[in-house]
Formats: structure tokens, C-alpha cells, sequence
């Protein structure tokens, strides 16, 4: 135990670390601006000046930089030494001399990391009586707003953006006081990670654009632990409400997931949830027409519907595991479906076995970035699984960080690390048919279709572990590459694969799964991980069900006589003709949603169910953890959440027809979870992602606003001038006010929020931190479903059915899917600022294909007239088109025809 | 007897004292410019809303009276609603001591009777006057960073005009 002297006081540390790392997480107040735990030090802004004295005798001491230096045994710092305080008030002067009169009319303003470092160094009256730098500002799209004035050159932004995310359009520019940070011309921040600059910056450089147009400060809102729906990733989000409205989505710290960075679509993404396609009524289809009806006469007429006949309740993907589940129990599981179609499930449902199966690890997030050969097999993972390409992203630097361990430099030296980077090789191997955002990192880059990638995968299998199947009719270069990609993954300590099912290939799962139990007889460290598309795709898996297309025969057979469909867009999974047979078969659709789909429309009752920041549920992440999402927002009365309006639905009916009796019976969440670990014995230790709603804390709740909150007794009174009580629910630990426990000890799964005064902003963090960047103080977030480390001693079950060379057709092509980060996904969609982001759909062909600008694509659906661009690289016979955009049920490969259209310029 | 008589004698006596009885409102009493009356919103010299919409006053109230939503026009933040609930209001000043820009004042009136309660939530229409109040000269937006129309970036007191990024020239 290495133990540092911090002004006399013995505190605990741990080697490795740098001084003020140390200082924070001994409870000192030490102010910085330049350090990030996820960046290191670069020793840039000065301002975490200390005293270190050489030993007990030496009483003079010098100023050193507490990022910049290492922690050793015995080391005895002053940060409370006179002369240190006034080099740091120093520093922060000079810092503030260029500083604008902003505050007022600006967005960090309350939660700004620099307010709080000028109260904590002192600095009050400004003596500076001269004139100040100003700098025009940059329109950097409709995430981040710019206000280049209030810089104080910390180099935090470039140093993420560039040297972290891989973005290159961001830069610093000019010389000495005039320093400037942007693009080189205005426009758009391109990288998937550009809104993380509004918590990176100390400042109000970077702010959050559309949290600015329902602008509230920090103590006004109200804060709930929350779990992004926009992929399958599970990140940890915190969602701030006020006036029952959300504001914004922050990042959660996580330390095994999303950690300190979130994408974009997950924190711009929010945006459906108020938007004007919300359901905010219970609707009736009468002729044509959706009138609205009170929520009595909803159930009246769900009852008499009831009556007709067999009720199939069709699930979702995007659904909370509680509304699955409660589904589930209202129809029983012969006439639950999952809301997939059948290759959509099966993909989801193998990805679950052979995660269940993998004899080596199943990495975190975090663990990931550890990797130090990575093969990614047919998964743009950039696009499908963002945050996840971002770790991997980071894996590439295992051998700088190897290297600088050899060269006794501390991983935390940033600057000095990355230069002995700039020499190390990567060991990241990405196998995609199309372009993925990791080639610029990547040793290899691959582009081929996705069946002669599952086969060089199973290629690469059998090169490790002869006694996986071999790959017949092999070219020579294919076996080559196969030979080096498996002498790399084997000479790793930490191997990693990655695929998913953006293509919906089961060949290209299956192969990363043969690579990897292949590895894992001599690594039992090697990782698979495996992307899902949905936030809740693996707690689906884990329930099981019935493909969408049996729901169709039975339709067909005029067996169904009403379907309760909860939170799917059936137009997203089936194609047109197919969902207008669907609604012709069965006479009741009930569907049970909390925005606007198309299938509302022909619904004979429409019921408003609540989103994600309206309630509190559980989902389960693609690897496995179930994690719990609470409520912020109070909506009105009709609104509630799914679960509880399948409750509903059976209250109204027979109580002989139920298939679980105790439905009608749950009063909390707690108790659907009880029912779900009875029902689904894999499934129960879902319970446990958070704790229960009768947790206390120093025998209270906890407060989900500021001790701060503003506007208690005036904010209804338009309404009514009389006090109302505030809003509760039965299922979460936090009251809806002011009142109650807040602290960094409490769990970690029910953090509403940083503030530890006088830490104001994100990096009050620190506080909550067992070890800075180490697990919270509060224990776990979450849960894992499947164990994280797998059964070294199980046989590896190799599959054998390895595709079939893919062969060029002379008439069509191979229609890929081209799933972007902004516009395939369906909820990210109805939030404006995603909308402006997502660019128009068009068609990627090989440049040898590419002959006119236009052209039209044959899908099922019918003929789509497209722009066509030339992708480099692509294989020749592949076609790319965007995911859900252009035929919205589109979103797996097809063989399909093209059609030449000729150009403006040719025709005349 | 003679106790009544004295008791009598005593009350009459108070017929002849000066009176301290004000004759209000016939007679209105002295009140001192900074006297913490009814709260109003001003507007600066230019004749645009001072308040922007900072929240400091909501957050600096003991009671919780004032609420506010920002909103934003041409670079300038707007109060989109500002409401006071004077039914609440303990007239304690915090919120004029907390405000960056003069915007909210309190003023020598307290004519504020109502005989029902939702008539006392006063929204910005009833607070926003036409004048500065107390500090006729300061604009909060003469001295901030940010431009307005009319003020170009750079052009605020005590500003140099914005860098050429494309000088290296020290």
C-alpha cells in the first residue's frame, strides 16, 4: 500500500497514478482543467500546482504540476502552501482575463467546471481593466453550439476529439492569446461523439444545442438514472426533466460500459419522447378515423373485443423486459410473439447461445479497450454499435501502452505515450463488405460479401484449431490472410472478436464464434461479443416466442381475432403487402405504443404507453446485463407504462381466461420481476439490476431534484394557485422532490445526478468514485445475465454448415444493408436535431457499377428511384442501401434488380 | 369612585394628543426609493427586456415564487414566461440582490390587496414595465460577449475586435 503525505495528513494512494489523481480521490479540492481521467495529462493549463517537498526536513519545497508527476512512496506534497495557492490564483486570473461577462446568458453557467475552480482558488474581482480577445464563432451543426469567446485553451476538446474519437474536422488553429478551436469552415462536426465536447469542455466553449432551445439550469431539473434505448448497447445515461418535459440526456458513469462517453444518438436521440407523434390519449378507430375516448371506454371496448375470440400479443425489441412480460402473461406463450421475423430471431436467438456457450470471456465495454488483437467480423459496429466501435477504437493503442510500460512511462502521460504510438503497429482486423468508420485505424481492412467473410472466418478457425472444420475451395490469398490474421490473434494475450447481425447472416456469427472458442483452448481470455440491434433484442431472446411470420399464418387461417401489438412498428419488420394482409385477417388491432406508427392508423384502439423517461423498467443489453431505467418524467393521467396497461386489458377480461392469474394482482414493478425470475428462471436476477422500490436510504427515499430546485410554489399556479402534492411512483426508491437522501455512497444504479459542492459540474464525478476511473463508490450498476467469464473446460462445438462461395449474378446484385448512425434507427428518427443530422438515403454501388447518377432498385416493396455514389472498395455485385429508409421493412440482405435510368445530359 | 373617574378623566385626556392615525389612502405615507414593494421587471436604456432569463432570482427565493422558462431571439435570451406568485412572495428582496442585469427591482408599492388568490400570480405582462427603474444607464448586453443586433461581436465595452485567424503576426 504506497501511502503519499497530502499537508500533513497520511493518505492512502495507490502506485501508478499521478499526484492529483491522488489529491482527488484523497477528498482534497485540487483544481485542474487540462486533465481528464479518460484523456491522461498533458501538463497544458498549469492549474494544479503543488507544493512537493523532497522530505520531512525540507521545508522550502518546489512547485511542481500534480498531473505531471507520478505518485511514489513517502512523497510529501502542500496543496494549502501559501505559495502554491497564489501561482494557481495566478494562473486562473490570466485565464479569466480574456473570460466574458457571460454567465448569465450562458448554458454551463451552474454547472461550469471553471466557475467552480475560480471559487475554489479564490479568485473574485477581476483587476484586469484592459480590453479583451474576442473570436467569431463557428455554426458546427445541430448538436453542438460554439462560443469561442469563453476558451481558456485547455486543449481538452482537440485532444478527445482528434487523438480520442478519431475525428479529424476539428482542430486548433492560430498562435499564442489568439488561439482558436474549430473546423477549418464552418459545418458540421462529423464525428459520432461530437455532443461528448459539451461535457469535456471545462467550459461553455461547447453547449449543448437543442438542450439550449428548453434551456433550464442544472439545479432546476430533475434527474433519473436512465439506460439508452437507441441500440443494444446498454449505456448508462442520466435524463434531467422539468415540468414534466425532458431537457436532456447526460452520460452515466458506468466503469465496465459506456464509462465517460456517450454517441450522439444516444444523447440527441431523446428527442421523440416529446415530440408532436407522441400518443398522448387512448384513440379509438372508428370508419377510418382515430377519435379519442376516455380510458374507461378503452377497456369497455377491449373487453367486448376480448370476447370475439383468440387474442396473440405481438412483443418488441424496443419494449421494456416488464411489457414483454406482462404480454407474455396476458396471451400465454403459445400466442406471444416477439415482434421478429424469423431470421431477425433466430439471429438474436443464436447470438444468445453462443454467447451462452463461448467457452473464454465476454468482455465488457471496457474490457474491450484492453484488447490487444481484435477481428471484427461483418459488423460496422460504428454504425450498429457505436460506443462499442469507440472502445475498440481505443484497443488499437495496446501496443503504445505495452511499449510505454517497457519504456517506464506512465500510461497517464498522454503526450508521451501517443508519440511512442505513432510507431506501434495495430492489431485491428476489420472485415466488413462496406466501409466502417475503424479502417483509418485498422491493420486490415477487408471488403468482401458477407458469406466469403463468414468463410475466411471459419478459415481463420480452423488455421488456429485444426480441428475446426476447414474451408474448402479456399483462394490461395484468402488462406494467406486467414494464416495471419489467426498467428495474430494467437500471439495475443487479450483476443477479441466482434460480429453481429447487421447483415442477418447466421454464417457470419456462428464463424466468430468458431474463431473465438478456437482461441479460447489456449487464451481463455479471448472475447466475443456479439451486436444486437435493439436495446432490449437479448432480453427478448431470453424470453423466446413466436416469429412474426407464424402470427401471419395464423391471421391467414382467421385464427387471431385481436392483436395487442406493444411498442413495435410491424411496418419496420414486414413489408407492405404483408401488413395490409395482416390488418384485413384479424378484425381488433390493439396497439399499445408510445409514439405514432404507421399501423395506428388501421388500429381499432390505440393506447399511449409511456417512454423511457416516463417509467421505470429493465433492459438487457446486448451483453447480457439487465439494467434498470427510472422515471423522470410524471405525465398525465392516461399515460402509463406498458406493463401496466396489459394489466388493464386483463382486469377487464374473464379471470378464467388469464393465463398467469397474478397479473392482475402486481401492484410494482418489483412484483413483475418476482413473476418474470418464477416464470423465467434466467431471467431472475433481472430483479437485482437495481435496488428494490422500498429501498431507504438513512431511512428516506432519495431525491431525484437539488436541494436547490427552484419555482416549487409558482410552477403550477397558472393552474391552480393551490400547493398539489408531488407526483410518487410505486416502482423506484426516489421521491419526485427535493426531499429525501442524496450522497456519493448511495448505489450506484440510482445516481440522479453529480453534484458534491463545491463540485458543481460532470466532474463532481470524482466524488462518487471509489478509485478515478475505477468502480463507483456505491458498488455495481446492473447485472449480468450470462456469466462474464465462460467455462474453459466445455468442448468447443464447432458449426459446420459454412456457406457457399458468394457467386456474381448476371441480372441482380446482392442488396446490403447500409445501417447509418443517424436515420435507420427508429425512435432517434422523430428527434429533430437527428433528423437534420441524417443525411438522404442513397444508394453505395462499386465504383465499376456506378454509370448514371440515378437508379432505380427493385425490392419487394416495388421499384425505388435512388442516387447512386461509388463506394470504394466494395465488392463488385454488391449493391449498399440505406437501412429503413428507403423501404421501411428493409433491413437484411436480398438478391434484387437493378435498373439502369439514363442521366439529364444523355437523354437530350 | 374615584378610580372610574380618574380612568375617565385619562381617555378624555387622549382627545387633546397628537395624532398617529395616518388617513390612508386619502393620506399616503413616505416610502424610501428602496423600499421592497411590488417586484417589476425593467427594461434597459435601448428599451429591450433587461431579464435574461438567468434563473438566479428563482434559485435565490426562500419560498420557491419565482419560475421562468428561457428563451432565445437573435443571440438575446428572453424570459419565455416569468411568474411570480406574490401570494408567496415575502418581499425579502434576495432575488433584485441576486440579479445580474438590474432586470428585477423592487419597488416602493405594495397596493397589492386581492380578493382571490390566482389574481395575485402575476405572469410578464404584469411585471414588465416600460422604464429602468433604479439604474436608468446599465445594459447588461453593452458588457457581455456575445452579440445582439446592433452589437457586433467585438464591440462590447472594454472588447478588441475579433482575431484573424489567418495572422500569425504576434
Amino acid at each position: 500500500m504506497t501511502s503519499i503525505r497530502i499537508d500533513g495528513r497520511d493518505c492512502p494512494t495507490r502506485a501508478g497514478i499521478n499526484l492529483l489523481q491522488a489529491c482527488l480521490e484523497a477528498g482534497a479540492n485540487l483544481p485542474y482543467f487540462c486533465w481528464h481521467p479518460e484523456l491522461g495529462s498533458v501538463g497544458a493549463c498549469r492549474q494544479c500546482a503543488i507544493k512537493q517537498f523532497s522530505g520531512p526536513d525540507d521545508t522550502k519545497g518546489r512547485i511542481v504540476m500534480a498531473c505531471m508527476t507520478p505518485v511514489s512512496e513517502n512523497t510529501i506534497i502542500s496543496i494549502d502552501d501559501p505559495e502554491a495557492r497564489d501561482f494557481r490564483a495566478s494562473i486562473i486570473e490570466w485565464m479569466m482575463v480574456n473570460h466574458p461577462h457571460d454567465c448569465p446568458v450562458c448554458e454551463e453557467g451552474g454547472e461550469c467546471h471553471l466557475q467552480d475552480m475560480t471559487v475554489m482558488t479564490g479568485h473574485n474581482t477581476r483587476r484586469y481593466r484592459f480590453t479583451k480577445r474576442t473570436h467569431r464563432n463557428q455554426d458546427l451543426g445541430p448538436f453542438v453550439k460554439h462560443e469561442m469567446n469563453r476558451c481558456i485553451a485547455c486543449y481538452r476538446c482537440v485532444r478527445f476529439y482528434r487523438d480520442y474519437a478519431g475525428g479529424d474536422d476539428l482542430a486548433v488553429f492560430a498562435s499564442h492569446d489568439n488561439v482558436y478551436f474549430g473546423r477549418a469552415e464552418d459545418g458540421t462536426l462529423e464525428n459520432a461523439f461530437s455532443g461528448n465536447l459539451v461535457e469535456i469542455c471545462p467550459t461553455g466553449v461547447f453547449t449543448d444545442k437543442p438542450f439550449s432551445t428548453t434551456y433550464s439550469r442544472k439545479w432546476d431539473m430533475r434527474g433519473a438514472p436512465s439506460v439508452c434505448v437507441h441500440c443494444a448497447v446498454g449505456c448508462n445515461t442520466l435524463v434531467n426533466a422539468r415540468e414534466e418535459t425532458l431537457r436532456r440526456v447526460l452520460n452515466r458513469y458506468n466503469t465496465d460500459v459506456n464509462r465517460y462517453l456517450l454517441c450522439d444518438r444516444g444523447r440527441f436521440g431523446h428527442g421523440f419522447v416529446n415530440a408532436p407523434t407522441r400518443i398522448r390519449t387512448p384513440l379509438r378507430g372508428i370508419g377510418g378515423q382515430q377519435v379519442p375516448i376516455s380510458m374507461a371506454d378503452a377497456l369497455t371496448t377491449f373487453a367486448r373485443m376480448a370476447a370475439q375470440g383468440r387474442i396473440v400479443g405481438i412483443a418488441s425489441p424496443r419494449a421494456a423486459l416488464e411489457t414483454c412480460f406482462s404480454l407474455h402473461a396476458l396471451v400465454g406463450p403459445q400466442h406471444f410473439c416477439t415482434g421478429q421475423t424469423r431470421q431477425e430471431q433466430e439471429c438474436t436467438e443464436l447470438a444468445h447461445a453462443l454467447l451462452a456457450r463461448h467457452p473464454g470471456a465476454l468482455p465488457t465495454l471496457h474490457e474491450m479497450e484492453s484488447a490487444d488483437a481484435v477481428v471484427v467480423l461483418g459488423e460496422d459496429v460504428c454504425a450498429t454499435a457505436p460506443r462499442l466501435g469507440l472502445s475498440l477504437r481505443q484497443s488499437v493503442r495496446q501496443a503504445s501502452l505495452h511499449t510505454a510500460d517497457e519504456a517506464k512511462v506512465p500510461r497517464w502521460m498522454d503526450a508521451a505515450v501517443r508519440t511512442l504510438g505513432a510507431e506501434c503497429p495495430s492489431a485491428l482486423h476489420v472485415l466488413t463488405p462496406a466501409p466502417t468508420g475503424l479502417d483509418d485505424v485498422a491493420a486490415q481492412a477487408l471488403r468482401a460479401a458477407p458469406d466469403d467473410i463468414a468463410r475466411l472466418g471459419f478459415a481463420i478457425a480452423h488455421a488456429i484449431d485444426p480441428a475446426a472444420p476447414p474451408v474448402t475451395d479456399l483462394s490461395q490469398d484468402d488462406t494467406q490472410l486467414a494464416a495471419r490474421i489467426a498467428h495474430a490473434l494467437m500471439a495475443a494475450r487479450r483476443p477479441l472478436v466482434v460480429s453481429g447481425m447487421q447483415y442477418g447472416s447466421r454464417p457470419l456469427m456462428q464463424a466468430a464464434a468458431s474463431i473465438a472458442a478456437a482461441l479460447a483452448h489456449t487464451t481463455p481470455e479471448t472475447g466475443l461479443s456479439l451486436v444486437l440491434p435493439e436495446c432490449n433484442s437479448m432480453g427478448l431472446a431470453m424470453l423466446g416466442g413466436l416469429p412474426l411470420e407464424t402470427v401471419m399464418e395464423q391471421a391467414r387461417a382467421g385464427e387471431i381475432s385481436t392483436l395487442i401489438i406493444t411498442e413495435n412498428d410491424l411496418t419496420r419488420h414486414l413489408s407492405p403487402a404483408d401488413v395490409a394482409e395482416l390488418v384485413a385477417a384479424v378484425p381488433d388491432i390493439v396497439v399499445i405504443d408510445h409514439t405514432e406508427t404507421p399501423l395506428c392508423q388501421q388500429a381499432s384502439l390505440v393506447l399511449p404507453a409511456s417512454a423511457f423517461s416516463e417509467c421505470s423498467g429493465t433492459l438487457v443489453s446486448q451483453e447480457g446485463r439487465a439494467q434498470r431505467f427510472f422515471q423522470a418524467v410524471f405525465p398525465s393521467a392516461p399515460i402509463q407504462t406498458g406493463w401496466r396497461w396489459v394489466q388493464a386489458l386483463a382486469r377487464s377480461l374473464d379471470p378464467s381466461t388469464l393465463h398467469i392469474t397474478g397479473l392482475t394482482g402486481w401492484r410494482d414493478l418489483d412484483d413483475v420481476l418476482a413473476a418474470l425470475g418464477v416464470a423465467f428462471p434466467p431471467l431472475a436476477p433481472a430483479a437485482q439490476a437495481a435496488p428494490r422500490a422500498n429501498y431507504r436510504m438513512d431511512g428516506q427515499k432519495l431525491r431525484s431534484q437539488t436541494y436547490r430546485a427552484s419555482g416549487r410554489t409558482v410552477i403550477r399556479s397558472f393552474i391552480n394557485v393551490h400547493d398539489q402534492p408531488p407526483p410518487g411512483s410505486p416502482d423506484m426508491p426516489f421521491s419526485s422532490s427535493m426531499e429525501g437522501a442524496y450522497g456519493p455512497d448511495m448505489p450506484a444504479a440510482l445516481v440522479s445526478g453529480y453534484q458534491a459542492s463545491p463540485w458543481n459540474s460532470v466532474q463532481a464525478l470524482n466524488r462518487f468514485q471509489h478509485e478515478i476511473g475505477g468502480p463507483m463508490r456505491g458498488g455495481d450498476c446492473g447485472i449480468r445475465l450470462l456469466p462474464g467469464t465462460g467455462h474453459p473446460d466445455a468442448k468447443p462445438a464447432y458449426a459446420t454448415d459454412i456457406p457457399r462461395p458468394y457467386a456474381l449474378q448476371a441480372d441482380t446484385v446482392l442488396v446490403l444493408p447500409d445501417t447509418r448512425l443517424f436515420g435507420s434507427e427508429e425512435l432517434s428518427m422523430f428527434s429533430p436535431p437527428v433528423k437534420a443530422r441524417a443525411t438522404a438515403p442513397a444508394m453505395g454501388l462499386p465504383a465499376s457499377m456506378v454509370t448514371s447518377s440515378h437508379m432505380v432498385l427493385h425490392l419487394d416493396d416495388g421499384p425505388h428511384v435512388l442516387p447512386v455514389e461509388p463506394v470504394p472498395g466494395l465488392p463488385a455485385g454488391i449493391a449498399l442501401c440505406p437501412a429503413h429508409m428507403v423501404a421501411r421493412a428493409f433491413r437484411f440482405p436480398c438478391m434484387a434488380r437493378l435498373e439502369r435510368i439514363a442521366d439529364e445530359g444523355e437523354r437530350s | 369612585m374615584l378610580d372610574t373617574l380618574r380612568t375617565l378623566f385619562l381617555t378624555a385626556l387622549h382627545a387633546f394628543h397628537r395624532r398617529a392615525t395616518v388617513q390612508y389612502p386619502e393620506q399616503k405615507p413616505y416610502l424610501p426609493p428602496r423600499y421592497r414593494g411590488r417586484i417589476i421587471l425593467s427594461r434597459d436604456p435601448d428599451g429591450a427586456e433587461r431579464c435574461v432569463a438567468c434563473n438566479l432570482c428563482a434559485v435565490a427565493c426562500p419560498v420557491d415564487c419565482i419560475s421562468l422558462q428561457k428563451t432565445e431571439a437573435d443571440g438575446r435570451w428572453y424570459p419565455e414566461y416569468f411568474r411570480i406568485n406574490f401570494s408567496r412572495c415575502i418581499f425579502c428582496g434576495f432575488c433584485e440582490e441576486a440579479c445580474p442585469t438590474y432586470a428585477i427591482q423592487l419597488t416602493p408599492d405594495f397596493e397589492m390587496g386581492e380578493y382571490a388568490r390566482p389574481n395575485l400570480v402575476y405572469e410578464k405582462d404584469d411585471l414588465l414595465i416600460s422604464g429602468t427603474g433604479k439604474y436608468p444607464d446599465y445594459s447588461f448586453y453593452h458588457v457581455a460577449g456575445i452579440p445582439v443586433p446592433g452589437k457586433d461581436r467585438g464591440a462590447s465595452e472594454r472588447e478588441r475586435p475579433p482575431v484573424d485567424l489567418h495572422s500569425l503576426l504576434p
